[in-house]
């Protein structure tokens, strides 16, 4: 399992922090005054969203260093990473809807600056994998989603700072990332369950990139054994290989 | 500096010795030919400026009957003038380096002992000229059609929004392009990447023209919404500038 | 400077998972021919963008007029000249407009412009639209631009595509042995090629099938080469 070193740690510290955040979340934390059980979604879909755009960050750093060293290995990280946090992101997003829906009857509001963001983010970097597509020759897809993920990293905290000016006011009845003002039983749920969710990412992750690598060898190894011509060419594809 | 260009004497003996080699132009040489290529290109084949502005102008038929009115002022007027000219934009930026791509541009450029960044600063330059020419016809045009406010005083106001936007669509428009051309869904990848990246400065324009197209109140658009188009402007142009060398090379 | 126009040692160029050029290594001096062969997909126009900067090596390395590539390719690229089958021209531009373009691009002064089409024998139609113009005339102003800043080597990939006896005798003082440059050229014709060669690099699959002086080169083996 060379590819796969350290994995099967990281399940089990992501068991152990899933369970313990799924523990304090029904046993611990206190019940919202106003929105009642419902309240506890905000301790999914906060630390998804949260993972989810760290994730699009890391996934721009690592594009910068497939750009620098032209070492395809950081295309496929990036990908990997862009994936799984475009994943979570639909995950977050949803969970969001689905949390306004039950607590103030409407499936998307407009007021809050944080979600409206959130959803232009994920717009854009739903044209990712549609981009990598479309381009056929690897070195140049590696290259060209490269550019894409750093452009669209860096478009991340521009677009969420252009979208809260937009705002005139935040509304107070708001689904932000704002922990500034979470009591202490509040709080410490809220840690546990992003740490939950973020080895939870980094768990599929390196499972996905283990995946991969290996598929990558295996190919490798059978086009030095049975040449070149006996291997079927890769079907065109988005995923680096 | 004076260029060999400038001396037919030296050029007419340029051996192999290398003492007499032409010298390549600078970067904003280099850029000043591409835009005066590209701009000739266009004016001889006029493809892209006229479908830009008649798709401009049935937009505002559209909206019209889309919308059910005769005349809009304030935010209304301001989102169908910014939202039609950044659909028009799309038009130019799916175009920007068809002619590159399908004749050998690109080859012929790169041949060339020159800086490779000029090609950005030559292609943004050209789109925001396309720009310009489109608004000086779409914006009277949307004043007559569906504009309630009078556009005399405001003119100034909506000119100096409208630019500080045409960076913005320049710059992020000549990245997507350039992207996108090479891809096999030329025209599809270019708005579907290009408008989420724009949707920041399209805020800041329509915000700012919201204020100017109003029916009372100042015909100046507030400072905050002209410094996010701006700082908008300044980011994206480094970021540009930084990453587009790697689409370039192959 | 290196009187070595060209060096190669185990050049690589890998297209995904295909390796285009794999292990090539060849020295050509300056001044003299070298003739690349092979059917196609052989290799023959990847080497020649190789050569000509357009694309990078994956491996091994290469060396162009002394300059190490790619790392000085910026150094090498105002020397060298590429006529690939691409003509490089502007359809909805005029020869004359396209020629000033890439003189432009490069610092030469317009004025070799006339000279160049009167030796191709375009002058009287240096005004018309490329795209009016005969598949013969567009090569031949190919010649003509691909000359224009009198590089030192040239890299001709199948120069006489689309050229009559009549035209081909027109480009030979530009691009021919007469130019007195160093050339590395392939054709469709191996034995025309090979007529006007001092070296030979045969290629099959990206591979060096053979290598070596064009006279000592058995013409069964070029056959052999291509079928």
């Amino acid at each position: 399992m060379s590819h796969a070193r350290g994995l099967r740690g990281l399940i089990f510290a992501t068991i152990a922090m899933t369970m313990a955040a799924l523990a304090l979340v029904f046993f611990y934390a206190p019940l919202d005054a106003d929105q009642g059980f419902v309240q506890k979604i905000f301790y999914i879909h906060v630390p998804m969203a949260i993972v989810s755009l760290c994730g699009f960050v890391l996934g721009a750093l690592l594009a910068i260093g497939h750009l620098r060293t032209g070492d395809r290995k950081w295309d496929l990280r990036s990908y990997v990473a862009i994936h799984m946090s475009l994943i979570f992101g639909v995950a977050a997003l949803i969970m969001g809807s689905i949390w306004a829906k039950a607590s103030w009857g409407h499936w998307w509001v407009w007021d809050d600056p944080t979600l409206v963001s959130f959803l232009i983010v994920l717009l854009l970097f739903a044209t990712y994998q549609p981009l990598r597509f479309a381009i056929e020759d690897p070195e140049r897809q590696a290259r060209y989603a490269s550019v894409f993920a750093v452009v669209a990293g860096a478009f991340v905290p521009l677009n969420f700072i252009a979208v809260r000016l937009s705002q005139g006011f935040v509304h107070p009845r708001v689904l932000t990332l704002t922990g500034g003002n979470l009591p202490g039983s509040m709080r410490l749920t809220f840690t546990v369950a992003v740490l939950a969710v973020a080895l939870l990412f980094a768990t599929l992750c390196i499972f996905e990139l283990s995946a991969k690598r290996t598929r990558i060898e295996l190919r490798r190894l059978r086009r030095e054994l049975l040449g070149d011509d006996a291997v079927a060419a890769l079907r065109r594809s988005a995923a680096p290989s | 500096m004076t260029t060999v260009r400038d001396d037919p004497t030296a050029a007419a003996s340029a051996h192999a010795d290398g003492a007499t080699r032409p010298r390549p132009p600078s970067s904003l040489r280099t850029a000043r030919i591409l835009l005066a290529k590209d701009l000739l290109l266009e004016l001889r084949s006029l493809e892209t400026l006229p479908a830009m502005a008649l798709f401009s102008i049935t937009t505002f038929v559209i909206f019209h009957f889309a919308l059910d009115r005769t005349t809009v002022s304030g935010q209304l007027a301001a989102g169908i003038l910014a939202g039609t000219l950044l659909f028009a934009s799309m038009l130019a930026i799916n175009r920007l380096f068809v002619a590159e791509r399908e004749q050998g541009g690109f080859d012929g450029f790169l041949l060339a002992p020159v800086d490779r960044t000029a090609l950005l600063l030559a292609k943004a330059a050209a789109l925001f000229l396309f720009l310009v020419v489109l608004e000086v016809v779409a914006v009277p045009a949307f004043a007559v059609l569906l504009l309630g406010p009078a556009l005399g005083a405001r003119l100034g106001g909506i000119v100096v929004v409208l630019l500080l936007a045409d960076v913005a669509l320049a710059v992020i428009g000549t990245l997507v392009s350039a992207i996108a051309v090479h891809t096999r869904a030329r025209d599809l990848i270019g708005p579907i990447v290009g408008l989420p990246l724009l949707i920041p400065a399209l805020i800041g324009t329509a915000r700012g023209l919201g204020s100017v197209l109003s029916a009372h109140g100042s015909h100046w658009p507030p400072g905050k919404w002209l410094a996010i188009v701006a700082l908008y402007d300044l980011v994206f142009a480094l970021l540009a500038y930084a990453v587009f060398d790697f689409l370039l090379e192959d | 400077m290196s009187t070595t126009a060209v060096e190669l040692r185990g050049l690589v160029r890998r297209f995904g998972e295909r390796t285009a050029l794999q292990g090539l290594t060849v020295s050509l001096p300056a001044g003299a021919t070298l003739a690349v062969l092979g059917r196609n997909g052989a290799g023959k126009s990847t080497l020649l963008r190789i050569l000509a900067t357009l694309l990078r090596p994956h491996g091994g390395e290469a060396a162009v007029l002394g300059e190490s590539l790619p790392r000085r390719a910026f150094a090498v690229r105002a020397r060298i000249g590429y006529i690939g089958h691409d003509p490089l021209l502007y359809r909805d531009l005029s020869a004359r407009e396209n020629l000033r373009y890439h003189a432009q691009l490069r610092g030469v002064s317009p004025v070799r412009i006339e000279g160049l089409l009167e030796a191709v024998g375009m002058r009287g139609r240096g005004d018309e639209p490329v795209r009016s113009l005969s598949a013969g005339m567009v090569q031949r102003l190919a010649v003509c631009r691909g000359v224009l800043h009198d590089p030192e080597l040239l890299l001709l990939d199948e120069p006489r595509a689309n050229l009559d006896p009549g035209a081909s005798r027109l480009v030979e003082d530009m691009i021919g042995r007469p130019a007195g440059v160093t050339r590395v050229l392939t054709s469709h014709d191996p034995l025309e090629a090979l007529a006007e060669a001092d070296l030979v690099l045969g290629l099959r699959d990206g591979r060096v099938e053979f290598a070596g002086r064009a006279d000592d080169v058995d013409p069964e083996r070029v056959e052999e080469l291509y079928l």
